[in-house]
C-alpha cells in the first residue's frame, strides 16, 4: 500500500531528517509512528502525500510512485489520502458542511469548485462522513464555534469526503484533552476497521499507541529503529526508541 | 547585567526617542517656514471665509445633485475595476502562486511605481490620452485604486493561516482551488473592507479630479471657487460629506450582516 523504498531527506545544512527508510505498510494498517520531537515523525508522515519532498529514494502509493508524479498525476494521488492535522486546518470562517465538501475538489474540475457548486453526490458523501463523526447537526455552523475536539472531528469528515484509501493523521490529538483525544482515537480506530481505510497516525503517547494501533514504528534521529506488531511491542522495545543519549539521559527515557 | 540597570538604559532610550521626536519637528517647521504668527495675523480673513462657509447656498443643491450621481458612479466603477483588476496583480505578488521570488520582487516594484503617481497626475494624463469628461476620471480612479488596494490585498494574503492551504493541498486541489477553498474565505472580509475604504477615497478625490476636466462634481467646485462664491462651495462640500456619511453607514450595515 504505502511502500518507502530507501527514502532519505537531507537538508541543506547537511543534516538528516530520514535517513534511509525501507518500510512497507499494508492495506488496513492502523500504524502508530512513535520516537521523540525531532525525531522525523512529521517528515517522515508529510513525505506519504509529498507536503515534504524527500532528497533520495522513492515512494511508491498502490504501485504509483509519489515522489516521481507532477500534475494532475500528483493530485489524484493526494486525493486517496486524507489528512488530519495538530491544528484541524479548518478554514474558520466557512461552515462545517463547506470545510467538509472541500474534500472533495479533488473529483471535480477547478471552474465547478470555484463557483462554490457540488453535485448532490457530494453533498450526501459530506453528510454521510459528518453523520459518521455525530456532527450532522452541526452542518451548517461556522466551524470556528466548534470546540478544539468537535473541529477535529470535522477535519476527520473532510478527509473521509475524499474516499481515501489511507489517512495520515499529524499528531491528531496532540492539541486536545483526554476526553475528547479518545472520542477522536475512537472515530479513527472505527474508521479503520468498518471501512478498511489504511491509518498512519504520529503520536506523542506510547499509550495511545499501544491501545489503538496495529502496529508500532519507532523513529530516532531520522532513522527506522523499531517496526513491530503493537500487541508484540514491548516495554524494553519502547526504550529502545526513546533512548537517545544525545537528548536525554536515560533515566528518564526509563520513565516513559 | 542588573534589572536595575536595565531599567535605566529603556529609560535613556526613551528620552532619546522624545528628544530626536522634538529635534524632527523643529527642524521641519523651518523647513516648511510655517509661522503662527502669520496664522494670527490673517485671521480676519479667515473669518470671511468661514462666515461665508457657514451660510451655504441651500438654493443651489438640485443643480449640483446630477454632477454629485455622476461622481459617485466614476468612484462606483473606477474602484470596482480597479479591485477587479487588483487580485491576480495580489497573487502575483506573493510567492505562493508563481514560487518565484523574482517575480514576485518585480510585481511588487511595478506596483510601487503605480502607487507613487498621485491620482491628480493620473488624471491629467488620461485626460491627455482619453479626452475631457468622466471616462478620463474612471481610468484615473481605476489605476488609482488598483495600485493602493492590490498592495492591502497581498499584504493579506500573507497573513493567513497557511494551515487550510496545507490541508487542501493535501487534499489533491489544484492552485485554483487552493486559493478558493484556503485564501479566499480567510481574506474576504479584509477585501470587502479595503474596496469599501478605497470607494470611500474615491468619492473624494473625485469630487477634485472634475478641476482638471475629469467629469464628475469638481467642475462645479471650481467654478464656485473662482467666483468666490463661497457659500456655493460650502454646499458642495456638504453633499460630499452626506455622500461619505452614507456610504459609511451602508459600509457598516454590509459587515455587520455579511462578514
Amino acid at each position: 500500500m504505502i511502500l518507502f523504498d530507501h527514502v532519505s531527506k537531507r537538508y541543506d545544512n547537511g543534516t538528516y531528517g530520514l535517513k534511509d527508510i525501507k518500510l512497507h505498510i499494508e492495506k488496513g494498517d492502523f500504524a502508530a509512528i512513535v520516537g521523540l520531537s525531532g525525531a522525523g515523525k512529521s517528515t517522515l508522515l508529510r513525505s506519504i502525500n509529498r507536503l515534504h519532498d524527500v532528497s533520495s529514494g522513492e515512494i511508491l502509493i498502490d504501485g504509483e510512485s509519489i515522489t516521481m508524479s507532477k500534475g494532475k498525476q500528483l493530485r489524484q494521488i493526494r486525493r486517496d489520502i486524507g489528512m488530519i492535522f495538530q491544528q484541524f486546518n479548518l478554514v474558520p470562517r466557512s461552515t462545517v458542511l463547506r470545510n467538509v465538501l472541500s474534500g472533495r475538489v479533488g473529483y471535480r474540475p477547478s471552474w465547478q469548485t470555484s463557483l462554490g457548486y457540488f453535485p448532490k453526490e457530494d453533498h450526501e458523501l459530506a453528510k454521510q462522513a459528518l453523520a459518521r463523526v455525530n456532527l450532522l447537526d452541526k452542518m451548517h455552523v461556522r466551524s470556528d464555534q466548534l470546540s478544539g475536539g468537535q473541529q477535529q472531528r470535522v477535519s476527520i469528515s473532510r478527509a473521509l469526503a475524499q474516499e481515501p484509501k489511507i489517512i495520515l493523521a499529524d499528531e491528531p490529538v496532540a492539541s486536545l484533552d483526554p476526553l475528547t483525544t479518545e472520542l477522536v482515537m475512537d472515530d479513527l480506530k472505527r474508521i479503520n476497521e468498518e471501512l478498511n481505510i489504511t491509518i498512519v497516525v504520529n503520536l506523542h503517547s506510547v499509550e495511545l499507541a499501544r491501545k489503538y494501533a496495529t502496529r508500532i514504528i519507532g523513529l530516532r534521529a531520522g532513522e527506522l529503529v523499531y517496526d513491530g506488531p503493537a500487541s508484540k511491542t514491548s516495554d524494553a522495545d519502547i526504550m529502545g526508541i526513546y533512548h537517545d543519549s544525545t537528548r536525554i539521559p536515560k533515566k528518564a527515557a526509563a520513565n516513559l | 547585567m542588573t534589572a536595575a540597570s536595565i531599567e535605566r538604559r529603556v529609560q535613556i532610550r526613551q528620552w532619546l526617542t522624545i528628544l530626536l521626536f522634538i529635534m524632527l519637528l523643529g527642524g521641519s517647521v523651518m523647513a516648511t517656514d510655517a509661522s503662527l504668527v502669520d496664522l494670527l495675523q490673517n485671521t480676519d480673513q479667515m473669518f470671511m471665509f468661514l462666515e461665508k462657509f457657514l451660510h451655504p447656498d441651500w438654493s443651489y443643491a438640485p443643480f449640483i445633485l446630477k454632477p454629485l450621481l455622476e461622481t459617485v458612479q466614476m468612484a462606483f466603477v473606477g474602484t470596482l475595476t480597479g479591485a477587479v483588476l487588483a487580485f491576480p496583480a495580489a497573487f502575483l505578488a506573493t510567492t505562493f502562486v508563481t514560487g518565484s521570488k523574482w517575480l514576485t520582487m518585480m510585481v511588487r516594484g511595478l506596483l510601487n511605481m503605480i502607487r507613487t503617481i498621485p491620482e491628480l497626475l493620473l488624471a491629467v494624463l488620461f485626460v491627455a490620452i482619453a479626452g475631457i469628461g468622466s471616462f478620463s476620471g474612471v481610468l484615473a480612479l481605476t489605476v488609482f485604486t488598483f495600485g493602493m488596494v492590490s498592495k492591502l490585498f497581498y499584504e493579506a494574503i500573507e497573513t493567513i493561516d497557511k494551515g487550510p492551504i496545507e490541508a487542501m493541498t493535501a487534499a489533491g486541489a489544484s492552485k485554483i482551488q487552493i486559493i478558493t477553498f484556503a485564501v479566499m474565505p480567510q481574506i474576504m472580509s479584509h477585501v470587502t473592507s479595503y474596496v469599501m475604504y478605497a470607494f470611500e477615497i474615491n468619492v473624494r478625490a473625485s469630487a477634485i479630479l472634475g478641476y482638471i476636466g475629469a467629469g464628475g462634481i469638481g467642475l462645479f467646485l471650481q467654478r464656485a471657487l473662482s467666483q468666490l462664491r463661497y457659500d456655493r462651495v460650502s454646499m458642495i462640500i456638504i453633499t460630499i460629506f452626506a455622500v461619505v456619511i452614507c456610504m459609511d453607514i451602508i459600509n457598516e450595515q454590509i459587515r455587520k450582516r455579511w462578514l
